[in-house]
């Protein structure tokens, strides 16, 4: 089972779309995927027409005292599966914070469904938090969507600086270009310019696009109800190189 | 208790569409808060489902489907409550049959294998169906359940339509509103709860069930009162039907176990003619002696290597001062041997020597008419199982520290013989009874197996180094090697000669003994 979570410190930068995507097109190839709606606005969960409600709240799940499987939900996509949003998820550091080992929890909430997942995918909130070091604990790979601007590399690199100071295991960092406005000369011009300067960028970008705001509408990933667009091809593009960089086979 | 059942059968309509189910989910004014779309064009697909020859699967409670359709070619396997456990994408249908370690690695394959053993995965079904699916939605306009229609025509191992089925499928989380669908079908008219699975229905309209079993010797269901010359007639009939039913597999070489069961067979068959022979009309057990002796020996030769070959891996990994490379040019030569070994083996089952003994022996025991009702079957049971168990006990009582290897050999074939016997009869007995009674012969029948298996590999490693000395195809450190693994086996053998006197005394214990004998009392039948 790997572990994807799209992250970012800044909010608004593409998170919940690329989980959604991403998830979508993993179940897609085969593979079985759980996708957690960690971010209590339930933006992930109202795009597959789910309730954001967990029994219990995320203090039931955190605590163990529900088993994160009786709280899964289908979406209307074979071998898609989401663990909900919650309102109480609000607190989750708070309910983090009174645990044993509030870093490590999320991986071994996780670690029951390694035989049921492939992939799991985390759509975090934005914020530097106890759930967000607890999440870069789990996960195999970091997806990071940055807008290409000068206050986005900046985020980069604070993030970078973190993981630095973890000992033992490290998630891979995936960063790629959001949000691209193809009229804005400075974000041509550091899409163009950021993936030379660092390494492991992501060659796949993903644009501005009207289509992908149309996904709240049709409430379903743009992967799956525009197949052919600009759009889905960019994310099929980014789920093949994520795919790769987490050794997912089969 | 309402019905909640996830299978139904649409009774009479053949030519049912999404059309029909519209009309069955408006109709029924289905789980009120509940609407219906259309889930899209209907989709085709081939279907194979796929077992061991002696349905491992089934008798574990899964079922392994592989699906190809329009996006490519997928293994489903599903738990005995018809839920999905894992999923595989291929991409081409693997060749069938085929061992699970050929499986792509992944939880399909982690769950599978275990299961499987040795055994490959064969064809057990095949069937087309073209599914339309309805979704149910709830007030979100999520799917919470899916109806589908699946019209499938069976094409292996009978031609025939089905019965279009109707799978209410429950979204993981909305089990609820799937338990209301399912009542409100029910009361749909010509609409009934399905019976069994899609398997199921494939081989019910060959006249099949999963898990028929031809393909292993097992005891017949006998009649305590019966001749024994019918009894006899049964039992041996049995062992022909599980013969003949190993024979297509062991030429196609599916795998090992179609040899080892076709031997069982012969072995049982040779068995019953030496001990109860006299128990069928005159002269029948003289003349198919000696026939059914041709087939055990035509047989051997490959048993023998089938055996090497799967204890191979095991052998190299021992190795100490040899490392498993050094070993590779003996592993080719015993494919090779085998290989010409098998070709021989095909000739034999192939030859008219076999179609003969197969068709006259059959015939032979169809015209078995009992002359005579006593010896009852019991009696004939009572009276062998009680010779066979003092011929063991004999046998083993004459084993001394001094003993060679031969005597403790004969030892095992008496103890085989006195399992045979007390299988063979096995329904006269209750199951515990005769379970309680050869434990102790099961215990000691492993370490002489053991003893011997060394002794005879001993031997062979010897004869094959030889051979490949001969054909200039032995570098000297794989001679080492095999050295190496002579001195393995010789001391499995020593280890298994160490265990003897407890594993026989324990046999040959009166609480043991006793045991047995009451299996061979006529009160026991």
């Amino acid at each position: 089972m790997k572990i994807f979570a799209t992250y970012n410190i800044k909010g608004g930068v593409g998170k919940t779309a690329t989980a959604v995507n991403l998830g979508y097109l993993a179940a897609r190839d085969g593979y079985r995927v759980l996708l957690w709606d960690l971010d209590p606005q339930g933006a992930a969960s109202f795009l597959f027409r789910i309730k954001p409600r967990v029994k219990g709240g995320g203090k039931a799940l955190i605590r163990g005292t529900k088993a994160l499987d009786a709280a899964i939900k289908g979406t209307d996509y074979d071998g898609l599966d989401l663990l909900p949003a919650d309102f109480t998820y609000r607190n989750l550091d708070l309910l983090l914070d009174a645990a044993k080992r509030p870093e490590r929890r999320l991986a071994s909430l996780l670690a029951p469904l390694k035989s049921e997942y492939d992939a799991v995918f985390l759509d975090c909130p934005p914020s530097i938090s106890l759930l967000s070091e607890s999440v870069l604990h789990a996960a195999d790979l970091l997806l990071v969507p940055l807008i290409p601007t000068t206050l986005s590399v900046r985020t980069l690199d604070q993030l970078t600086e973190f993981l630095s100071g973890f000992n033992g295991h490290r998630p891979d960092v995936l960063p790629f270009f959001s949000m691209i406005d193809r009229r804005k000369r400075l974000h041509l011009q550091i899409a163009a310019d950021l993936p030379a300067e660092r390494s492991g960028f992501a060659e796949a970008g993903i644009g501005a696009l009207s289509v992908i705001e149309q996904m709240s509408v049709h409430r379903a990933p743009v992967t799956a109800f525009a197949p052919r667009s600009v759009a889905a091809q960019q994310y099929a593009a980014l789920w093949a190189e994520a795919r790769q960089r987490a050794g997912l086979t089969g | 208790m309402a019905d909640t059942s996830r299978e139904f059968v649409l009774d009479g309509d053949a030519r049912a569409g999404s059309d029909v189910l519209l009309a069955i989910a408006g109709g029924a004014s289905l789980a009120g808060g509940l609407s219906w779309v259309n889930g899209g064009p209907a989709r085709a697909s081939r279907r194979s489902w796929l077992d061991t020859f002696d349905w491992r699967l089934y008798r574990a409670g899964l079922t392994l489907e592989q699906v190809s359709g329009r996006h490519g070619t997928e293994l489903v396997l599903t738990g005995r409550d018809g839920g999905v456990l894992a999923t595989q994408r291929v991409a081409a249908g693997p060749a069938w049959p085929s061992l699970a370690g050929a499986l792509p690695a992944g939880p399909l394959r982690e769950l599978i294998e275990p299961v499987a053993g040795i055994r490959a995965l064969c064809p057990v079904a095949r069937a087309t169906s073209k599914v339309s699916e309805l979704r149910a939605l709830n007030d979100d306009a999520k799917t919470v359940a899916r109806l589908a229609v699946d019209r499938m025509s069976v094409t292996f191992p009978a031609r025939r339509p089905a019965p279009p089925r109707l799978p209410l499928t429950p979204v993981r989380g909305y089990s609820g509103f799937a338990d209301r669908v399912s009542r409100a079908i029910a009361g749909v008219p010509g609409i009934s709860a399905g019976r069994g699975s899609a398997l199921d229905t494939a081989l019910a309209l060959a006249g099949q069930h999963a898990g028929d079993r031809p393909g292993k010797a097992a005891a017949v269901q006998l009649s305590p009162s019966m001749p024994a010359a019918a009894g006899m007639a049964a039992i041996l009939t049995a062992l022909l039907d599980s013969l003949e039913a190993n024979v297509p597999g062991t030429i196609r070489d599916i795998d090992t176990e179609f040899l080892h069961d076709l031997r069982i067979a012969v072995r049982w068959t040779r068995s019953a003619l030496k001990l109860c022979g006299r128990a069928l009309p005159g002269g029948l057990a003289r003349e198919f002696r000696p026939e059914f002796r041709w087939l055990g020996d035509l047989t051997t030769p490959s048993r023998d290597l089938d055996v090497y070959l799967l204890d191979f891996d095991g052998m190299a990994a021992g190795l100490v001062a040899a490392t498993e490379s050094e070993l590779g040019p003996f592993r080719e030569h015993l494919d090779r041997t085998r290989a010409a070994e098998h070709r021989t083996l095909v000739r034999g089952l192939r030859s008219a020597r076999f179609a003969r003994l197969a068709a006259s022996w059959r015939a032979a025991l169809d015209s078995v008419r009992p002359a005579r009702k006593r010896p009852t079957v019991t009696q004939l049971a009572g009276t062998r199982i009680s010779a066979a168990q003092g011929l063991a006990l004999q046998a083993g009582l004459l084993i001394t520290p001094h003993s060679p290897a031969q005597s403790l050999h004969d030892l095992r074939k008496r103890c085989k013989e006195l399992r045979y016997l007390v299988e063979m009869f096995g329904s006269l007995h209750e199951p515990a009874q005769r379970w309680e009674a050869v434990r102790e012969l099961k215990a000691l029948q492993d370490c002489l197996g053991a003893f011997q298996d060394a002794e005879v590999q001993r031997a062979e490693i010897r004869a094959f180094a030889e051979q490949m000395l001969a054909a200039r195809s032995a570098p000297a450190a794989t001679l080492l090697a095999m050295g190496e693994i002579a001195a393995g086996l010789a001391r499995r053998q020593a280890a298994a000669r160490s265990e003897f006197d407890g594993r026989f005394a324990a046999f040959a214990s009166p609480a043991s003994q006793s045991r047995l004998s009451a299996l061979a009392e006529p009160g026991a039948a």
